[in-house]
């Protein structure tokens, strides 16, 4: 568990310099996926720059599982946290391989167990290890860097795993993927993952709570849902993009969540588990009313009538709060 | 192309240092072949030191004046470029390009009313005027090392001096290797010209022959020293292509 | 300092202890202030304060230096030699660091250097020519010598610009074509490389036994001036070293102007000749100039070494004072070499400044 206290923090010295971060108090819990989103200058980078040291609080403490951060050896610290930066910074003197096991060395583990690691790694990520072990980061793609960054991160198992913007440089079909892999490895491994990020599309996607700041201060605390459906206020609204809310809420919920348990119709079909955007993506599509649901098997899984995505009695589990329209 | 077994064949380099080889023992008895190119010189082959004794003091002076300017240098641009002596970077660089715009030749010549005649000033001023090369090639090196990579480095808990260890020497090396390789060019050349403050050099058949009017010696010599310059040139080429990271 | 009774003799070493006297306290007192400076926090006041002491500590030197002088020979014979000591170059060695320094935090203009260069300048030169220091053992030299001595500048100015001017133009068009053709590029480099690794004294001496062959077998060409030794071979050799940074800076500064900037000049219907000079040239003009401001600085130097084939020059005294162990003659000779490496260094650095097109300044957004 992460914990900030009253945490501030100016650069420059001049008494009239913006603070960076503006007595920020927030807790981590261990194994969630927390986004830190913000306009450039929120603070959101410095936020989790503090986490690995990278910064100093001005004032206020950074406490790592009950333990006030600045009593701790800085090597052992950084060494049990994997760090992961959007310009990806891999050695370029050395191979993929070794920028793997880089971590693993300075922890000083045996060749035998790095080896095994980085083919590990490799493999998660789809990159042949035979084949991109031994390359060196030049002769990589974009996309394939930000996987060997992640993968060395990831190699020394730490508890933290800290991503500053780690796909911002990406195109998107690329970051789709990649965030579909990060999304994957924080629910196989339980780690607890803190990233930085400006698209709130991302942050939708991937966190499990999101903390919005600005100007150094965080405005709203929350998960994805809690976000969209309860703004804390005008900002944040205009910062999730007040047209296309609701079409963000449904892509937090699965089709078959709305599922009538009913035969199959002539209609098309859709997975149970895509979310209900892109139920309403293939309903335009298709200019039909309902939809056949699939589970992971393939089989039968229910039927998506139209109507209910759009009937406020099924979707009162996402409550638009009421001084929505004020801000309108 | 050669086959594998051959292919030693076909290394430019081994061949230079044959020549230089080839040279420095077969002048002593080309007498023949001078004489016949200079019908008007008494003696056309220098014998007043023999060429094999004159390459070894050459490579000599240039070999400690290096090795020192390369000590001290590399240490110097270490120390500026880390947190301790930032400070001092400014002023570093700034004698650095003064220094530059010295020709080594008068920096060779102002060494003499400061330690006199012989071997020790041109030590002495091979050893400064090499150090400039060598300062200005490990602090662009260390430079040039991208931030995201310090950024990554730092991150991921490696040790200041594993950082510059593992990282930022190997990334700085192809720079700092010209600096290194800029820096002992210059010096061969201007350990020719040492002759002229009373060290024994390669330069010796060149100076004794412009003052006697003997151009063979001069040709001798400049032979020689030239060859020798390539050779090693041609040495640091080879290094360069070992050190360098990015292939 | 030191003082001989004669330009023979090494002579005794007086300090700058044994000086103090009247307005030397003064200096002192400078001395310990500028120390004193160098510690204080690097605020604007504390390095214009720096720069007005040291300013004043180099002119001050000088002239307590050369007065001495003139009341050793005073009241010793007139043959007696008074020259500076290693201590007093070192100082002022020191003192143009801390100057360089100081104006480098205050980043000051071109202006602001100028006039800081003339007013350490101004002084001293002004002592010189007003006969002053004329008691100094270099002036004594110079004396001896001052009917030839502005020939030999002007001589080493010659081989200079005449080998710029031979470089420039084979150089520059080189340049172009390596940039236009690769595979130019590709045989002149490794040529050129190896021409910069051989050394300035053998490339003379290489170059000697081949003019000296063609001028005795085409007398013509010797009474044209082309011989083994003196002006030809000097400026042969200073060209073809002189040919590798300007051909490297003509490339690279071709190669760095934008193609986007091309392909508009393109699309705008310019023809190849309008593009070359009106969007090519300017934009590649700074870079080309680096390369030529060092070929020039080379330059200076190398033509001090081609005193050594019989071409003249400045080096022809610093060798002279070499091989008689004359110190104040090799000081005589080195000095004019190491102003003018420093002049043409301030001249191109001042030419590229103008050339560089509009750009934000960072350094003073800051």
């Amino acid at each position: 568990m992460i914990e900030f206290a009253n945490v501030s923090k100016t650069y420059g010295h001049t008494a009239d310099a913006p603070k960076a971060l503006d007595d920020v108090s927030l807790r981590i819990g261990s194994g969630e996926l927390v986004v830190l989103i913000g306009g450039s200058g929120s603070g959101k980078s410095t936020l989790l720059k503090m986490i690995n040291r990278m910064e100093q609080p001005d004032t206020g403490t950074v406490a790592l599982d009950g333990q006030d951060m600045v009593h701790m050896p800085l090597r052992e610290l950084r060494l049990r946290m994997g760090y992961v930066i959007q310009s990806v910074g891999l050695f370029p003197h050395w191979t993929v391989a070794r920028n793997i096991g880089v971590v693993p060395t300075m922890l000083g583990w045996k060749p035998e167990r790095i080896a095994a690691r980085v083919t590990e790694l490799l493999s998660l990520f789809d990159l042949d290890p035979t084949t991109y072990g031994p390359r060196y980061p030049h002769q990589l793609s974009g996309g394939q860097q930000q996987r060997v960054g992640v993968a060395r991160a990831l190699a020394g198992d730490p508890e933290v795993l800290l991503m500053d913007e780690p796909f911002g440089a990406l195109d998107p079909l690329i970051r789709t993927a990649l965030q579909d892999e990060v999304k994957r490895i924080h629910q196989a491994s339980g780690k607890t993952i803190v990233m930085v990020t400006h698209d709130i599309d991302e942050a939708l996607r991937l966190g499990t709570q999101i903390v919005l700041l600005e100007q150094g201060r965080i405005v709203q605390v929350g998960s994805p849902l809690a976000l969209l459906s309860q703004p804390a206020n005008k900002q944040v609204a205009d910062f999730i993009g007040r047209s296309d809310v609701g079409i963000k809420l449904l892509s937090l919920q699965s089709a078959g969540s709305l599922a009538r348990v009913e035969a199959p119709q002539s209609t098309p079909f859709l997975p149970a588990s895509a979310s209900l955007r892109e139920a309403v993506s293939t309903l335009a599509l298709h200019g039909c009313q309902s939809l056949n649901l699939l589970d992971d098997t393939g089989a039968h899984a229910g039927v998506l009538h139209a109507t209910d995505l759009f009937n406020r009695r099924h979707t009162g589990s996402l409550p638009l709060s009421d001084d929505q329209g004020q801000h309108a | 192309m050669l086959k594998p077994r051959y292919a030693w064949l076909g290394d430019k380099l081994l061949w230079a240092v044959l020549l230089l080889a080839a040279l420095v023992f077969g002048l002593p008895h080309s007498e023949a072949l001078f004489a016949s190119l200079f019908p008007q010189l008494e003696r056309p082959v220098y014998r007043q030191e023999p060429f094999t004794q004159l390459l070894w003091q050459h490579v000599l002076l240039v070999g400690a004046s290096g090795a020192a300017a390369v000590l001290v240098g590399t240490l110097a641009g270490i120390w500026v470029t880390r947190p301790a002596g930032r400070a001092f970077r400014p002023v570093l660089e700034t004698l650095v390009s003064m220094g530059q715009t010295l020709p080594p030749v008068a920096v060779l010549a102002l060494a003499v009313p400061a330690v006199g005649f012989g071997e020790l000033p041109a030590l002495i001023a091979l050893a400064l005027y090499g150090l400039l090369p060598v300062v200005q090639g490990t602090i662009t090196g260390l430079q040039a090392v991208a931030a995201p990579v310090l950024q990554a480095a730092n991150g991921m808990g490696l040790s200041p001096w594993q950082r510059l260890r593992q990282v930022e020497g190997p990334l700085a090396m192809p720079v700092w290797l010209s600096g290194v390789r800029t820096s002992v060019i210059i010096n061969i050349g201007t350990a020719a010209i040492a002759s002229t403050v009373g060290a024994k050099t390669l330069g010796s058949p060149i100076i004794v022959g412009l003052s006697g009017f003997n151009t063979a010696y001069v040709l001798q010599g400049a032979v020689v020293v030239g060859m020798l310059a390539v050779v090693v040139d041609m040495g640091f080429e080879r290094l360069a292509r070992r050190v360098d990271w990015a292939h | 300092m030191r003082v001989a009774p004669n330009r023979l003799v090494s002579g005794e070493a007086v300090s700058f202890f044994d000086l103090l006297q009247g307005s030397a306290w003064g200096l002192a007192v400078l001395l310990i202030g500028l120390l004193l400076l160098s510690l204080a926090p690097p605020r604007r006041i504390c390095l214009w304060l720096t720069v007005v002491a040291a300013t004043v500590l180099a002119v001050g030197l000088g002239i307590q230096a050369a007065n001495h002088a003139t009341q050793v020979v005073q009241a010793s014979t007139p043959f007696a030699r008074t020259a500076l000591g290693s201590g007093l170059w070192l100082v002022w060695l020191l003192l143009g660091l801390v100057l360089a320094d100081a104006l480098q935090a205050l980043r000051a203009g071109t202006l602001a250097r100028l006039g800081v260069a003339t007013a350490v300048l101004l002084p001293l030169g002004l002592m010189l020519v007003s006969g002053g220091a004329d008691e100094l053992s270099i002036m004594k030299e110079y004396a001896n010598r001052s009917d030839e001595y502005w020939g030999v500048i002007a001589r080493h100015c010659q081989i200079v610009a005449l080998a710029l001017l031979f470089t420039l133009a084979i150089g520059l068009p080189l340049g172009w074509a390596t940039h236009r053709y690769v595979r130019v590029g590709r045989a002149m480099f490794p040529l050129l490389n190896i021409v910069q690794t051989i050394p300035s004294i053998a490339l003379f001496g290489l170059l000697m036994a081949p003019l000296a062959w063609l001028a005795a077998s085409w007398p013509a060409l010797g009474r044209a001036g082309i011989s083994g030794v003196g002006l030809a071979p000097g400026v042969l050799a200073l060209t073809l070293y002189s040919l590798l940074p300007v051909v490297r800076g003509t490339l690279a500064g071709l190669a760095q102007v934008p193609s986007a900037v091309t392909q508009a000049a393109q699309g705008l219907g310019f023809s190849p000749a309008q593009l070359f000079w009106q969007a090519q040239v300017p934009l590649a003009l700074p870079v080309v100039l680096s390369g030529v401001r060092i070929a020039s600085i080379q330059a200076v130097g190398l033509a001090a070494v081609t005193a050594l084939i019989g071409a003249g020059g400045l080096g022809s005294l610093m060798f002279e004072g070499l091989f008689s162990s004359a110190q104040d003659l090799v000081l005589l000779g080195v000095v004019p070499i190491v102003a003018l490496g420093v002049l043409v260094d301030g001249v191109f650095k001042l030419l590229i400044a103008r050339t560089r097109p509009a750009t934000p300044n960072m350094e003073s957004a800051h």
